[in-house]
């Protein structure tokens, strides 16, 4: 198996020294390459607060994060915007793409920032407008796109870097029954044909439903970890 | 590049906002060139007007003479010092001139007077002192006689044709004493010319103290009078050691004083309005901060770099004031060179007043590049600086912060 992430028993406190909170407790977490995982729990369960650590957007009080077997929590600020911008996609919920920048120019933006040939860019971007169906709609501003089609520029955003796997919080939060079904057929089609790895963080049953792994967390810690598979193949 | 487009896309992402902010640098520079421009014009015509009443830029004299004003304190006059002198690029005009007290006495009474020998041609090049005729002649070479400010020829009660008795003390001590023939009246704007001057030609002068081929200075019209310290010290490497230049700010140090003041006022009042309009541009950077933090915290979480938004922040800002103060300064050369070109003209009694007192009544703009470009230098740096506050705030930005709702 090939191990695209490995945290071990990681922790993170907030607040230690006044109220402390306890968002993520003694967690391990082993996702191999082209898993479509999804992080479930109440409110307040540390879904947020883990994929932050795992994103390398936050680090951990205690523990080690392997992603492709660096550790992350050893890299400096700057070494660690680096590795995500080569090694991990994000998808959020919401306010994904920049107003100003058009479709295109929101995905073309992640790998000027790694610096690619425009060559290489006008490829990938065009190739990763058809994998979303929206080449028709790749010089409009995000604000003449529906939510839906939004979400679907964010993953190929996220994909635009061709990262070791693609993080998404809440990404079908705000979207409406026919658009959350859209964005995540593309995903898993994407997770399916291409291997990416996905991993979200959610609440939405139709994401849970999709999923071939669900990790249910409690109280900061793992309540249940559960492989489900072929169930992303239903729909 | 395409961090330039982005700054400019941002520029506009919020159109009025930029708008305002532009404006207000716009208005403020316009306002501080203009006012700047015309605050120079006016003291360049001042000290014009001034220094061509009877100082000129720049004197040569004796090293001591500025300090003790005796006769013993003159210099030997030269023609080669002469054209040493007329030969630096900046000087055009020469006159030399001998100068001391004397008591002045006409049938019944006396007065102390500065009297000045001077050439009548060359003085005229740097004191325009033939327009001050108003009764009689002015002095031509050769000629043996006097002209004589008129409140001092009020006050001795005499007229053109009258004869005036002079007596003084000449060089090395000898006794000054000579009877002249009143030539011509003169008036002066300042009364101190007015009441005390009195002129006649160098060689009258050199015979009536006894100072033959001596001088107290030679008085220099200037091309470039901002170019003032060059001339001086090019000059001074020039005429030696015995000699010294002086300049119009060493000779009217009250001058210089007044108009110190009066650009520290302008100063302050300039300072008021660029913290105005920094203020403004920081409650724009505010608003911008603060809409924007969630996008800011994506960027960086999806891998751009701290310092790369930073930079993106520095465009977007400086292209900001940039933009409106070139703006600023395209709409003021047009102003500026119109009020060069057509200088504000008093008239009725305060344009009275300034004749009187022998200046021009006109309040007069310069173009000088130095103010266009400082005031862009100033306007640059203000930019810059309130780019500071948006490089600390990302410099603090936790991207998982940033985005909590």
């Amino acid at each position: 198996m090939d191990t695209v992430i490995d945290a071990h028993d990681i922790s993170r406190i907030f607040n230690p020294e006044t109220i402390p909170v306890i968002a993520v407790n003694h967690v391990h977490l082993h996702l191999e390459r082209g898993e479509f995982t999804a992080l479930v729990g109440p409110s307040g369960s540390g879904k947020t607060t883990l994929l932050n650590l795992i994103g390398g957007l936050d680090r951990p009080d205690s523990g080690s994060i392997l992603i492709d077997g660096v550790d992350i929590t050893r890299l400096s600020p700057n070494q660690l915007i680096n590795f995500r911008l080569r090694n991990i996609g994000f998808v959020f919920q919401s306010f994904n793409l920049i107003p100003v920048l058009t479709a295109k120019e929101n995905v073309e933006l992640i790998m000027q920032l790694q610096h690619k040939n425009k060559k290489e860019v006008d490829e990938r971007v065009r190739s990763l407008f058809e994998q979303i169906g929206l080449a028709d709609k790749m010089n409009e501003r995000p604000s003449k796109l529906s939510g839906g089609q939004q979400q679907r520029v964010a993953v190929a955003r996220a994909l635009a870097s061709k990262p070791k796997f693609v993080l998404a919080d809440e990404p079908t939060a705000n979207l409406d029954s026919k658009s959350a079904s859209n964005l995540l057929d593309i995903m898993a089609l994407l997770n399916q044909e291409e291997n990416i790895t996905f991993i979200f963080s959610t609440h939405d049953a139709r994401v849970i439903e999709r999923a071939r792994r669900v990790i249910t967390l409690v109280d900061g810690q793992v309540h249940s970890d559960t492989a489900r598979v072929e169930t992303s193949m239903q729909h | 590049m395409w961090l330039l487009k982005l700054a400019w896309k941002n520029m506009w992402r919020n159109r009025h906002r930029t708008i305002i902010a532009m404006a207000s640098i716009f208005f403020a520079v316009l306002l501080t060139v203009v006012t700047s421009s015309l605050q120079k014009g006016v003291f360049d015509n001042m000290v014009r007007n001034v220094v061509s009443f009877y100082s000129g830029y720049l004197q040569v004299q004796h090293r001591e003479y500025w300090d003790e004003r005796i006769l013993d304190n003159t210099f030997q006059q030269s023609d080669t010092l002469e054209d040493i002198i007329r030969g630096n690029r900046n000087v055009t005009a020469v006159a030399p001139r001998l100068e001391s007290f004397a008591l002045a006495s006409s049938e019944e009474l006396t007065k102390g007077c500065m009297v000045v020998g001077i050439r009548p041609e060359q003085e005229d090049q740097i004191t325009r002192l033939s327009a001050k005729v108003i009764a009689g002649k002015y002095l031509g070479d050769g000629d043996r006689g006097v002209l004589m400010g008129e409140g001092l020829a009020e006050r001795l009660r005499v007229n053109v044709n009258d004869t005036l008795v002079l007596l003084g003390q000449g060089y090395q001590g000898a006794t000054a004493a000579g009877k002249y023939a009143i030539q011509g009246v003169l008036k002066f704007g300042s009364p101190d010319l007015n009441n005390q001057f009195l002129f006649l030609s160098l060689q009258e002068a050199q015979r009536l103290y006894s100072a033959e081929q001596r001088l107290t200075s030679y008085v220099l019209g200037l091309n470039d009078p901002d170019r003032l310290g060059e001339a001086e010290s090019s000059l001074q490497a020039s005429v030696g050691t015995d000699l010294t230049m002086i300049t119009w700010e060493e000779m009217m140090p009250e001058m210089v004083q007044h108009i110190e003041t009066d650009q520290g006022s302008m100063l302050i009042i300039q300072g008021i309005l660029y913290v105005l309009v920094g203020l403004g541009i920081l409650g724009t950077l505010l608003m911008m901060m603060i809409e924007r933090k969630y996008e800011m915290g994506m960027l960086v979480a999806i891998g751009m770099k701290k310092f790369k938004l930073m930079q993106l922040m520095i465009v977007e800002s400086v292209a900001t004031v940039l933009t409106g103060c070139g703006l600023g300064l395209l709409a003021s050369f047009p102003v500026v060179y119109w009020l060069t070109e057509h200088p504000i003209r008093f008239t009725g009694e305060v344009g009275d007043v300034y004749e009187e007192f022998g200046f021009e009544p006109i309040f007069p703009a310069t173009l000088d590049p130095g103010i266009f470009i400082n005031q862009g230098l100033v306007v640059l740096g203000v930019g810059l600086l309130l780019s500071l506050y948006p490089i600390v705030r990302i410099a603090q930005l936790d991207p998982v912060e940033a985005m909590k709702k």
